[in-house]
């Protein structure tokens, strides 16, 4: 789907990451881990196309397909007077423009989605009386209710409350047997190594990239050492 | 009493009834533009875009004294260029919106002085600064409702992009990369434009006052975004009337009563607003 040829990413000409070569294919299911401050993010920023890389050229194979973003939760402000079925809602967009109505089918999958994450009853709530991890949830649901070919999410599990990490998880697996690609920036290399089967690890002044049981073995070899 | 404070003299005198409307229409489309500008954290921009429209006005003024349509198309091209050349320093230099906003409007505020000043009495620059909401004729209600009413039909086809913009704008970038700036310059225009209309009404000063403080009282007592945009609609709307009478009856100059007024309803939200803690607050401190 992505062809990285020799690409760096970074912010005003500046390289972070190491330079990468390489492929995300269609339908892959691929972590990026590393350090803090390797670039993670930027690659993905890079990657959705908010920053241009710094060298090298990313090259998509076909149309550019819609992407769903799942931003970093402190990028988005809780106290804004939406409900969570409003946000939920977004994910319509592009499929739906910005001026036509749902029509029935829109309506079941959002209701579906709500569902999915476990936030049925709580549609019409306004967004500032969830909780960090109901403030995910929800975002998850946009992501679902957009279905997109290509799904990028930026550190989906970092503070939110264990049960949730896991009804996310089953979510992402869900996504990845539906044929969405699947993109993430994660911490958790024990969650990594269970469930991702493609690793993308940031690492001067090479990346790994591959299998992921090679490739975090080597990394916690790295670590050890 | 009451039908003398707050009736007769709409009734009795066309340029309070026309005063009378022009307000209206103005606390309709500002107000709902004062509650984006909240919600998008930038409550003070309606203040710097006010100042920046200023030169315009004044260029305006000086090549065809006081004419509307000069003033009016000098204020909005003024506006615009501070806008985008704001917003587009913003992005190549380390300084933030606001900060870069602020660099140029302070300028611009002192231009425009110094512009009027080159050629009008003091009597002129009061009138830009302050406005003349007595004096408002057929042509200029005619600009304020029309301008209202575009700002209320764009607004109604924006609404969706402009709320998905202002929660999260990354959603939109990703897929469309213009669109987020495009539904930003669209609001930005908007502004400058109800903001013309408002300075021949209350002044430059003024039209601040009456954009935001109904939307800042609103965001106290409602929480939904519809109650929110209903409420600051309505409620600048009832302080434009209660404003217009008290200048009537107390022989207050028109635009700072209407702005004094919606500033005590500011007051009156803060304490008393069923979402605001601030009253619990003072209660536990005596």
């Amino acid at each position: 789907m992505i062809e990285l040829d020799h690409m760096v990413a970074g912010y005003d000409r500046q390289a972070i990451t190491p330079t990468l070569c390489g492929t995300i294919e269609t339908g892959s299911l691929t972590a990026i881990v590393g350090v803090n401050g390797c670039g993670k993010s930027t690659l993905l920023k890079t990657l959705a196309g908010f920053i241009p890389p710094v060298s090298g050229q990313l090259r998509w194979h076909g149309p550019r397909p819609v992407i769903g973003w799942l931003a970093q939760r402190h990028a988005l402000e809780s106290q804004f007077p939406l409900s969570v079925f409003d946000v939920v809602s977004q994910g319509a967009w592009p499929r739906v423009s910005l001026f036509r109505g749902f029509n029935a089918e829109m309506r079941r999958r959002i209701a579906s989605a709500l569902e999915r994450v476990g936030l049925s009853s709580l549609g019409s709530s306004p967004i500032e009386t969830l909780s960090g991890g109901q403030f995910q949830r929800m975002l998850f649901a946009r992501v679902l209710v957009q279905q997109a070919p290509l799904v990028m999410l930026d550190e989906p599990f970092t503070g939110i409350d264990e049960a949730t990490c896991q009804v996310l998880m089953d979510l992402i697996l869900e996504m990845h047997r539906e044929g969405q690609t699947v993109l993430a920036v994660l911490h958790d290399n024990l969650r990594v190594a269970r469930h991702f089967p493609e690793t993308l690890l940031l690492e001067s002044p090479h990346a790994r990239w591959g299998d992921t049981s090679t490739i975090l073995a080597a990394f916690d070899h790295a670590r050890r050492a | 009493m009451i039908w003398h404070t707050f009736f007769q003299p709409f009734i009795e005198f066309g340029f309070m009834r026309r005063a009378l409307v022009v307000c209206l229409a103005l606390s309709v489309s500002t107000t709902m533009l004062g509650v984006f500008l909240l919600l998008r954290r930038m409550s003070l921009m309606g203040d710097a875009l006010s100042h920046a429209i200023l030169p315009g006005v004044a260029v305006g003024y000086l090549l065809s004294g006081m004419s509307l349509l000069a003033m009016t198309i000098g204020g909005f091209i003024a506006g615009i260029a501070v806008a985008l050349v704001a917003g587009w320093v913003s992005r190549r230099t380390p300084l933030k919106e606001d900060a870069s906003f602020a660099g140029f409007y302070l300028g611009s505020l002192a231009l425009g002085v110094t512009l009027v000043s080159l050629r009008g009495s003091s009597v002129d620059l009061l009138h830009l600064l302050f406005g003349s909401i007595l004096a408002v004729d057929n042509d200029a209600a005619l600009f304020v409702s029309g301008v209202a009413s575009l700002t209320l039909v764009v607004m109604a086809l924006l609404y969706r992009g402009l709320v998905s913009e202002a929660f999260d704008s990354a959603w939109l970038e990703v897929n469309t990369r213009r669109l987020p700036s495009l539904l930003h310059g669209l609001f930005l225009a908007l502004l400058v434009i109800n903001l013309v209309a408002g300075f021949q009404v209350l002044g430059t000063l003024m039209a601040v006052g009456v954009m935001m403080l109904p939307a800042i009282a609103a965001c106290c007592w409602a929480q939904t975004l519809p109650g929110i945009l209903l409420f600051a609609a309505v409620s600048g709307a009832l302080c434009a009337w209660l404003g217009l009478s008290l200048s009537w009856s107390a022989n207050l100059p028109a635009g700072p009563s209407i702005v004094l007024t919606a500033s005590g309803l500011f007051f009156i939200s803060i304490f008393f607003g069923t979402r605001s803690r601030l009253a619990f607050s003072l209660r536990a401190l005596f």
